[in-house]
C-alpha cells in the first residue's frame, strides 16, 4: 500500500514535471524532499538507526548504523558474535577499530576535519542545502541505470586532501519518473583509485513513519540491504565517543 | 543522503573482512539496453602508446595532465606517479590540454585532434571544457577544427580564451587560424586566417604582457599516398595588440618557403624567444634565437635532434627559471644548457618525443610525452623513468587463438608486435605479455592448429614465422621474383590464414600471394588488384621541404584479404585505392565489384571485408574515406558475391568505420568499430547503439569474436585491447524479450574454475588488466528500473532449498548478478578474536540451480547449470569425499559454536544471579570457573588478530582444517585425515566434558535460576545457527 501511495505521488509529479519544462536544481531538490516525506518531517528527525546486512563472499554480515543530529554516527558490525564499532564520530573525534588488535584508534586529523564539514548533513545534505553553505546546479538530463534522470551537482564545503583544499562535489541523479535519487557520484580523491568515480545506487525505497528511505544501497556491486529502520532511537551517546583506554 | 556516505564506509569495512505499451516496438539505445554489460580493459601498459601533450598545474605540482594521440586525456594527482583517464566519453585523439591560470582546479580545456600529423593520425571534433577539474566535459564548438594545436586562457579572465586551429590534414578547410571567445566558449570569433591550406601550429602568449602573442602558421597536406610540409604561406607572426593585427617576424630567417615552425618564449625573460624552422635549405634548418622579442633572429643549431621530422617533432620548451636551458622534442629529445648553442640527447626512453615539460618548482623534474607513453626524470633529463599505468597502446589489429583461456595477438604503432593472455592470476600485468616482432607492429596471427605465430613489421619489410615450442624463427615475406613487377606492400600489409587449410597463409601486396607451406614458398593468385595509378606511387619525393619516405605513404596496395569460411575457393580482397575484388575459383579469375557499391565515392579505401559464416556469397565490406577528407561511415552487405550491395549504416553511427564483426549465431547481430568507438546492432543494421559501458570513444581498428567464450575482442588504436565478455545475451534480444517485465537470458553452463589465487606481482602504480568473471552469472533484462519497494534474488538448489542470497541489479536493460558458487558460511564460536577460517563458505558441487528473483509480489525463476572445470583431473569419487568431509567439519564447527554459546549464556546468567544474591557467589564462582576453563580449551580467549595471537585452541584448529578442505576441490589428503582424527578426538572430548559439566552443575544452577527468578532461555541449535 505504501509503495502504491508513493507511486501515486510519483505519477502526480511526473505529470507535473512534463508540464513545467524549465527545470532548476531547486525544483528537482524540492520535489525530491517532498517525495521522501517533506521538510517538516525530515527536520523533526533526531536520529536514525538502520539495521542492515551486507554480503561478504557468501557471508551475511549484520551491520547497524546510527546517525544523529549534529553529525554523530556509529557503524557497528557483528562478526562471529563480536560487536565491532567499525567507525564512530561524536562531533569531535572520528575513530575506528583496528582489526588486528580490536582496539579503538583515532582517524587522522584531516579525515576528522573533513568529517566535521558534514556535521549539518543529517538527515540529508540536500535539505536546506543553501543554509548549509552548499550550492546546487542543474546539469540537465542523463541516462543513469537505464532510466532518464535529472543530474544535479551539489558543491559542499571544500575538503582538505593531503594538505591541499579540494572541492567536495556530489552528482545526484533523480529519476524523472519519481523524483527519487537513484544514484550519486563522487570523485575518489585519494589512493589507487583516485580520479575515478565512486558511484552509489539507491533503490527499494520504502516508507518508515512517513519518511522514505532507500532500503538498498549498492556500491561497486556490494549491496547493503536494510532490514529495519528506527526513527529517533534510544541510544547511549557515549557510544559515539572515543572509548577511554 | 548523509546515510549513504556512511554506507560507503561500511562497504569498505566489509572488504576488509572479505514507458511503452506492449504493442509498441521497443527500440533501446545505448545505456538503456546494455546495462551491466561492461567492457574489460587488458592493456597492456608496458609499452603504452603515443602521447601528444603534457600540461602542468600552475601552482600545485602534484597535478599533471597528459594527452594521448588516440587514448584521451589522463590526469595525475600524485606528481606523475600514476594517471587516470578523464575523457572517456569523447573522441580520444587529443591536440592539447590547457589549464585556466585563474581557476586551475576547475577550468580545464581540451583541444581535440592530434597535431603530430603522421599517416595514422586520427581526427578531432572540436574544443571541450570542464569546470570541475576534468570530471565532466562539454563540447564548446569549433566542430570542424579537426586538430587544435594551442589553447591560451587569459591569466586574469577565464572567459577569454584563444585557440590555435591547425585544421584539416587531408583537405582544404576554412576552419583554421586563430579563434577567440570572450564568453567562456559560447561564441567564437575568427581573429586571424591565412588560407584554407595553412593552419596555426603554435600560438603562445607573453605572460608578462598578454597583449603580446606569437603564432606560427604551417602549410601542410597529406593524401593517402603523399605528405607535403611547407609552402609560401608558412610563417611566424607577432601581435602586440592582443591579436587584432599580426605581422611576420622573419628578420634573420632565410628567404623562401618554410615548413613547420615551432616557437616558444622563455618564462623568465620575455625578450628571449626560440624558434625551430624547416626551410628550403637543410643547412639553415633548426634552432633560431631572438633576444629582442622577435625583432631579430640568429641561427644557432642544425643538429639532427633539432631538424628531424618537423611534422612529427615541433615542440620546444624553456626551463621556467633559466632562459638558457632549452629542450626540444625529437627522435631522442635534446637538451641545451648554453642557450641553444649545443645540445645533447635526453636520457634513454622510448623514441619519438613529442612534448617536454619542466616541473613548476624543480627543473630537475621533467616529463616527456613519447610514442611509448609518459616518462619522468628526477635529474634534469639524464635518466628517464616510465609511467606504468597508462595503457594507451595503439593496436592496428587483433587475432585470437582457440586456447582456454585464449590469448590475443596484435601489432602496435611504433611498439612492435605482442601476444598475451586474456586471463592471468591476479590480473593481466606487464609480465604476461610476450614480444613477437619489432619496428611498427601490425597483423599478428597464430597458426590455427600449430604453435606457430606469424607477425610483421611496416611494409612487410619483415614477416616472421615463430615457433613458440622450438623457438625457430624464419623470415617469410613474399619477395620479388625475376621478370615480375616490384611488390608494393601497404605500411600495414594484410595477412590471413585459412579456416579450411591450416597451413595456408595469405599476404597481399598489389597481388594476393598464397602459401600452402606456412610461408616458405609463395604463389601469386591474382593480377594487380589495385588501380595501379602511377601518380600515387611517387613516395620517393614525398615529404615537402623535408623529404619523408618512411614507407608509410605506400599506396595502390591490397589492404584486406578474406577467405570465405564456407567455401575456401571464395576469396575477397580490398585495396587502399578503393577496389573490392572477389574470386570464386581460388584465384583463377577475379571480379572487380567496386562499381556495384552504389553511393560509395570513387577510390574510397576498402578497409575490411568480413566473409560471412552464413553463406559463401555473403560478405560485409567496410570503406573508409578519411584520407580523402571524407568522414562519412560506409559499410555494405552483399549476399550475391558482390553483384549488389546494401548499406547497413544509419544516422546512429558517428565516425568513419574501420571494422565489422558478425556474430556466428545470429545473423542480425553485428558489431561495428568506428573512429569513435563500438556500435552494436541487434536488427541487422536497422538501428545501431553506441556501446559506452567502460568503453571509451576510442578508434576500434579490428575485432574478433571468440567462438567458445562468445567474447568480442577489440583492437583499439589508443586504449589497448578491450574485451566485451560473452555477448550471447545480445543474440537473444527481440521484441518479445523487450516487452517482458523480466527476462532471464540463457547462458552456457557456468564453470567452477580451479585456479591459483596467489595474485599478481604488480605494484599499485602499474596497470593491471581485469580478468574475465569467474563466477556463475545470472543475466536478465528489466523493462523498467526498480526503484520502489523490495527486490531480492536468491539461489536455490534444484529442489528449491535456499543456498544463498545475492544482490540483484535493478537497472533498466541488462543486469548481471554474480554468484561465486558459495553456500552459507558456518556459524563460528565466539572468541576473544576473529577466526578467519569461519569466513570460508562451502562451495556447491556441479548441478542444476535456480535463480529466484522477487520483485514486489512477483516471482521470476530461472534454471541454470553449473559444471566442474573441464580441465580438472579430479574424479567424482574424490569430489564426493571432499564434499562429505567439508560437511562433517562444517557441522562440527557449528556444534562447537552452539556449545560455546550455551556456556556463555550460563556464565552470563550466573553473573546476573550473583548480582541478585551475593550469598550464591561462592558456589557460582566454582561453576563459572569450570565453564570458563572448558571454554578456554575450546576457543582462544586472549590475544589479538595479529602477532599477539594466543595459542590455538579447538575452534582455531578445527576451523583451519575445515577451511583448507572446503577450499580444495579434491579429497582430503592422508595427512589431513590423520589431523582430523586428532581434532575429532579433542572435539568429542570437549563435547563430553561439556555434557558432564552440565549434568554435574545443572541441578544447582537450575535451582538458583528458579530461586532468583533469573530468566534463562537457551535457543535451540536450529534457532542459533539461523539467526
Amino acid at each position: 500500500m505504501k509503495t502504491l501511495k508513493l507511486s501515486m505521488v510519483a505519477l502526480f509529479l511526473t505529470i507535473f514535471t512534463t508540464v513545467s519544462n524549465a527545470q532548476s536544481a531547486d525544483d528537482v531538490i524540492s520535489k525530491y524532499i517532498t517525495t521522501i516525506g517533506g521538510s517538516e518531517k525530515l527536520k523533526a528527525l533526531k536520529g536514525v538507526k538502520m539495521e542492515m546486512t551486507t554480503n561478504g563472499g557468501g557471508m551475511e554480515i549484520p551491520v547497524e548504523v546510527y546517525t544523529y543530529l549534529g553529525g554523530k554516527m556509529a557503524v557497528k558490525l557483528n562478526l562471529q558474535g563480536k560487536e565491532i564499532t567499525q567507525m564512530a564520530y561524536d562531533g569531535n573525534t572520528l575513530w575506528s577499530t583496528n582489526f588486528m588488535t580490536m582496539k579503538a584508534e583515532k582517524m587522522d586529523a584531516e579525515a576528522t576535519a573533513n568529517m566535521k564539514l558534514n556535521d549539518a548533513d543529517f538527515p540529508d545534505p540536500l535539505l536546506d542545502y543553501k543554509a548549509k553553505g552548499y550550492t546546487a546546479e542543474f546539469l540537465g538530463k542523463e541516462t543513469k541505470e537505464g532510466a532518464e534522470c535529472f543530474k544535479v551537482k551539489l558543491t559542499k564545503k571544500p575538503v582538505t586532501i593531503a594538505g591541499v583544499k579540494s572541492d567536495d562535489v556530489v552528482f545526484y541523479y533523480f529519476e524523472t519518473e519519481n523524483n527519487l535519487v537513484i544514484a550519486s557520484e563522487t570523485e575518489i580523491k585519494e589512493g589507487q583509485m583516485k580520479g575515478q568515480k565512486s558511484v552509489s545506487k539507491m533503490s527499494d525505497y520504502q516508507e518508515v513513519e512517513g519518511v522514505y528511505f532507500p532500503f538498498s544501497v549498492n556500491q561497486f556491486g556490494q549491496e547493503l540491504k536494510v532490514k529495519k529502520i528506527t526513527l529517533n532511537p534510544v541510544y547511549d551517546e557515549k557510544a559515539f565517543a572515543f572509548p577511554a583506554q | 543522503m548523509k546515510i549513504n556516505k556512511i554506507l560507503q564506509i561500511v562497504w569498505v569495512s566489509c572488504l576488509m573482512v572479505s514507458a511503452l505499451s506492449a504493442q509498441d516496438k521497443i527500440v533501446l539505445k545505448g545505456k538503456e539496453l546494455f546495462g551491466d554489460m561492461k567492457a574489460r580493459h587488458i592493456g597492456p601498459a608496458l609499452m603504452s602508446g603515443r602521447m601528444t601533450d603534457i600540461e602542468l598545474h600552475p601552482t600545485n605540482n602534484k597535478i599533471v595532465y597528459a594527452a594521448a594521440a588516440g587514448g584521451g586525456v589522463w590526469k595525475s594527482a600524485d606528481g606523475g606517479a600514476s594517471f587516470s583517464p578523464i575523457f572517456d566519453e569523447h573522441i580520444q585523439s587529443i591536440g592539447c590540454v590547457a589549464i585556466d591560470p585563474s581557476k586551475p582546479d576547475q577550468n580545464i580545456w581540451v583541444g581535440t585532434g592530434e597535431t603530430w600529423t603522421r599517416n595514422s593520425v586520427s581526427v578531432g571534433d572540436g574544443i571541450y571544457k570542464s569546470v570541475d577539474g576534468g570530471q565532466n566535459w562539454k563540447n564548446m564548438g569549433l566542430p570542424k577544427s579537426d586538430r587544435i594545436s594551442s589553447i591560451i586562457i587569459d591569466p586574469k579572465n577565464g572567459d577569454i580564451v584563444w585557440v590555435g586551429v591547425l585544421g584539416a590534414l587531408w583537405g582544404d578547410s576554412e576552419e583554421r587560424g586563430i579563434y577567440k571567445t570572450t564568453d567562456g566558449g559560447l561564441t567564437w570569433t575568427k581573429m586571424f586566417f591565412v588560407d584554407n591550406k595553412t593552419g596555426c601550429s603554435d600560438l603562445i602568449m607573453d605572460k608578462n604582457n598578454p597583449n603580446i602573442m606569437y603564432a606560427s602558421f604551417w602549410e601542410f597536406r597529406r593524401t593517402g599516398w603523399s605528405f607535403s610540409s611547407g609552402g609560401s604561406q608558412s610563417a611566424l607572426y607577432k601581435s602586440t595588440d592582443a591579436g587584432k593585427t599580426w605581422n611576420k617576424i622573419h628578420n634573420g630567417f632565410p628567404a623562401g618557403k618554410f615548413g613547420r615552425i615551432a616557437v616558444t618564449i622563455a618564462p623568465s625573460n620575455s625578450n628571449i624567444l626560440y624558434a625551430v624552422l624547416e626551410t628550403e635549405k637543410p643547412e639553415l634548418n633548426g634552432l633560431y634565437r631572438s633576444d629582442d622579442a622577435g625583432a631579430n633572429w640568429k641561427h644557432l643549431n642544425n643538429d639532427f635532434g633539432l631538424v628531424v621530422r618537423p611534422f612529427y617533432f615541433s615542440r620546444i620548451t624553456v626551463d621556467p627559471k633559466n632562459p638558457d636551458i632549452v629542450v626540444k622534442g625529437g627522435l631522442f629529445g635534446s637538451i641545451s644548457r648554453d642557450g641553444g648553442k649545443t645540445f645533447k640527447n635526453l636520457g634513454n626512453m622510448h623514441s619519438d618525443i613529442h612534448d617536454i615539460a619542466f616541473d613548476i618548482n624543480d627543473s630537475n623534474r621533467i616529463y616527456c610525452a613519447t610514442d611509448g607513453g609518459v616518462y619522468r626524470s628526477w635529474d634534469g633529463g639524464s635518466t628517464m623513468e616510465m609511467v606504468s599505468n597508462i595503457p594507451t597502446s595503439q593496436f592496428y589489429f587483433v587475432s585470437i587463438d582457440d586456447k582456454s583461456p585464449y590469448s590475443v595477438y596484435g601489432g602496435l604503432q611504433d611498439n612492435g608486435s605482442w601476444y598475451g593472455p586474456t586471463k592471468s592470476p591476479g590480473g593481466i600485468e606487464s609480465r604476461d605479455w610476450t614480444r613477437i616482432g619489432y619496428g611498427d607492429g601490425f597483423r599478428v596471427i597464430k597458426h590455427p592448429t600449430k604453435n606457430i605465430i606469424y607477425s610483421e613489421m611496416q611494409g612487410a619489410e619483415n614477416v616472421w614465422r615463430f615457433n613458440t615450442d622450438s623457438e625457430e624463427l624464419i623470415t617469410i615475406q613474399p619477395l620479388p621474383v625475376k621478370g615480375e613487377a616490384k611488390l608494393r606492400f601497404n605500411w600495414n600489409a594484410p595477412m590471413a590464414v585459412s579456416t579450411k587449410q591450416p597451413d595456408r597463409f595469405y599476404m597481399g601486396s598489389q597481388f594476393v600471394h598464397k602459401s600452402e607451406d606456412m610461408g616458405l614458398s609463395w604463389t601469386k593468385i591474382s593480377p594487380d588488384l589495385t588501380t595501379n595509378d602511377p601518380i600515387k606511387q611517387d613516395q620517393e619525393n614525398s615529404g615537402g621541404l623535408s623529404k619523408d619516405n618512411s614507407g608509410a605513404e605506400k599506396h595502390c596496395t591490397i589492404f584486406t584479404i578474406a577467405e570465405s569460411p564456407v567455401d575456401e575457393k571464395v576469396i575477397w580482397a580490398g585495396t587502399d585505392d578503393g577496389n573490392i575484388q572477389v574470386t570464386q575459383d581460388g584465384g583463377k579469375s577475379w571480379n572487380n565489384v567496386t562499381a556495384n557499391v552504389v553511393g560509395l565515392p570513387k577510390n574510397t579505401w576498402c578497409y575490411h571485408i568480413e566473409a560471412s559464416v552464413f553463406g559463401a556469397g555473403i560478405a560485409y565490406a567496410v570503406f573508409e574515406g578519411h584520407t580523402k577528407n571524407d568522414y562519412n561511415a560506409y559499410t555494405y552487405k552483399t549476399t550475391d558475391f558482390g553483384k549488389t550491395w546494401k548499406s547497413i549504416i544509419t544516422a546512429d553511427v558517428n565516425g568513419f568505420v574501420k571494422n565489422i564483426q558478425e556474430d556466428f549465431v545470429n545473423e542480425n547481430l553485428l558489431f561495428l568499430g568506428t573512429e569513435k568507438g563500438l556500435y552494436i546492432t541487434i536488427d541487422g543494421g536497422a538501428n545501431w547503439s553506441h556501446f559506452t559501458n567502460n568503453m571509451p570513444h576510442v578508434a576500434v581498428y579490428y575485432m574478433e569474436l571468440n567462438k567458445k567464450t562468445n567474447d568480442l575482442v577489440l583492437a583499439t588504436h589508443g586504449r589497448g585491447i578491450i574485451i566485451l565478455d560473452d555477448i550471447s545475451p545480445l543474440r537473444q534480444i527481440n521484441q518479445e524479450v523487450l516487452n517482458k517485465d523480466v527476462h532471464f537470458f540463457d547462458l552456457k553452463p557456468a564453470v567452477i574454475e580451479e585456479q591459483s589465487n596467489f595474485g599478481s606481482t604488480a605494484t599499485e602504480l602499474e596497470f593491471i588488466g581485469n580478468n574475465p568473471p569467474d563466477n556463475a552469472q545470472i543475466i536478465y533484462y528489466l523493462k523498467k528500473r526498480h526503484t520502489l519497494g523490495k527486490m531480492d534474488i536468491e539461489i536455490q538448489d534444484a529442489n528449491g532449498n535456499k543456498i544463498t542470497s545475492l544482490s540483484p541489479g535493478k537497472q533498466k536493460g541488462i543486469n548481471v548478478v554474480n554468484w561465486n558458487y558459495n553456500m552459507k558460511n558456518p556459524k563460528t564460536a565466539a572468541g576473544k578474536v576473529l577466526d578467519y577460517s569461519g569466513f570460508t563458505s562451502p562451495r556447491v558441487q556441479e548441478g542444476t540451480f535456480k535463480a529466484v528473483l522477487t520483485k514486489g509480489k512477483d516471482t521470476y525463476t530461472h534454471t541454470f547449470k553449473v559444471v566442474n572445470d573441464p580441465k580438472s583431473a579430479i574424479s567424482a569419487a574424490d569430489r564426493l569425499k571432499q564434499k562429505e568431509m567439508t560437511k562433517t567439519l562444517f557441522d562440527m564447527v557449528e556444534q562447537l559454536a552452539y556449545t560455546v554459546y550455551q556456556m556463555d549464556q550460563i556464565v552470563k546468567t550466573i553473573d546476573l544471579m550473583v548480582d541478585k544474591n551475593k550469598s550464591f557467589a561462592k558456589d557460582c564462582a566454582k561453576i563459572k570457573t569450570a565453564y570458563e576453563n572448558l571454554k578456554a580449551k575450546m576457543v582462544v580467549t586472549t590475544g589479538d588478530n595479529y602477532v599477539g595471537s594466543a595459542e590455538k585452541q579447538l575452534r582455531e584448529k578445527l576451523g583451519e582444517l575445515y577451511a583448507n578442505i572446503a577450499s580444495n576441490f579434491t579429497a582430503p589428503s592422508a595427512s589431513q585425515l590423520e589431523n582430523f582424527e586428532v581434532i575429532k578426538q579433542r572435539f568429542d572430548g570437549a563435547m563430553l566434558d561439556f555434557k558432564n559439566l552440565k549434568s554435574k552443575n545443572d541441578p544447582a544452577f537450575q535451582k538458583q535460576v528458579t530461586a532468583t527468578a533469573t530468566p534463562f532461555v537457551l535457543k535451540s541449535f536450529d534457532e542459533f545457527v539461523k539467526e
